[in-house]
């Protein structure tokens, strides 16, 4: 079970008014490398793999709800006061037609969040090593969408954010390393 | 020295339709070059600047865009 705290992980301030820029971050919200596919997938994946490494899989998966929280709120912003004319322009008129300003997991091309974008192959090196592959594609994500934002309030925010798929990356690599180990050996040095 | 991005200049054919862009970079952040994290990194003076770039370890920080290319340099 979890305990809530309502606030952000870290703040987010949005200082343009700029619907093109949320079209962009639905990627992040609903994509195959989102946040929603993270946290899902390390969530599911924890059953199935050895103890040692369960624990990192619930706090990354926890975290990665909480960066889902930020991306819907920068999504929110963006868009909370344009106007359908604005949106159109910005390339989410079919959006507004079918959800108005609500969001909706989805990808930046409009395809709908599907569990095909998950693996649980249940093989431990495989699915960490899938893992590993998720958060290099999301931090490679946040990139382009900082290159595409001028908008400095946000990216900093996004920085924040491509940071964090750094230490995760990080600590999958360790988890890799500690079901390698051959623990039960004695070593002589 | 090391970096955090790496450079490298694709083939340039005359009949390219854009103007050409020379050199090319990808990032390589420290995830790829630390294995398992050494105990006692030294850590960010302050929790406001751990915040601020993400991780407790300055070692594990990976600046982007690029501070050579005119990125905002992360203080």
């Amino acid at each position: 079970m979890w305990y809530y705290e309502k606030k952000l992980q870290y703040p987010v301030k949005v200082s343009t008014c700029n619907p093109t820029l949320a079209k962009y971050l639905i990627e992040q919200y609903g994509g195959a490398d989102g946040e929603l596919a993270a946290a899902l997938r390390y969530m599911n994946q924890r059953y199935t793999i050895p103890d040692k490494v369960v624990g990192l899989l619930t706090d990354i998966a926890t975290e990665e709800f909480s960066h889902l929280e930020m991306i819907a709120t920068m999504i929110y912003k963006l868009t909370k006061d344009a106007t359908p004319e604005m949106l159109k322009e910005a390339g989410l008129g079919e959006h507004y037609a079918n959800h108005d300003r609500a969001l909706f997991y989805q990808n930046a091309a409009g395809s709908p969040f599907t569990a095909t974008y998950i693996q649980a192959k249940g093989d431990p090196i495989a699915d960490l090593y899938e893992d590993i592959a998720a958060e290099e594609k999301a931090r490679a994500t946040y990139q382009w969408i900082i290159d595409l934002s001028d908008d400095t309030d946000l990216n900093d925010s996004l920085k924040f954010l491509r940071e964090r798929e750094v230490v995760h990356s990080q600590r999958f690599r360790e988890a890799v390393e500690i079901l390698k180990d051959d623990r039960d050996r004695k070593k002589f040095f | 020295m090391f970096t955090q991005f790496k450079y490298w200049k694709p083939y340039i054919s005359p009949f390219d339709p854009c103007k050409p862009i020379k050199v090319k970079s990808y990032s390589t952040p420290p995830q790829l070059y630390m294995g398992f994290q050494p105990p006692g990194l030294p850590q960010y003076p302050t929790p406001k600047e751990a915040l601020k770039s993400g991780t407790l370890w300055p070692q594990l920080f990976s600046p982007y865009p690029d501070p050579q290319k005119g990125g905002m340099k992360h203080e």
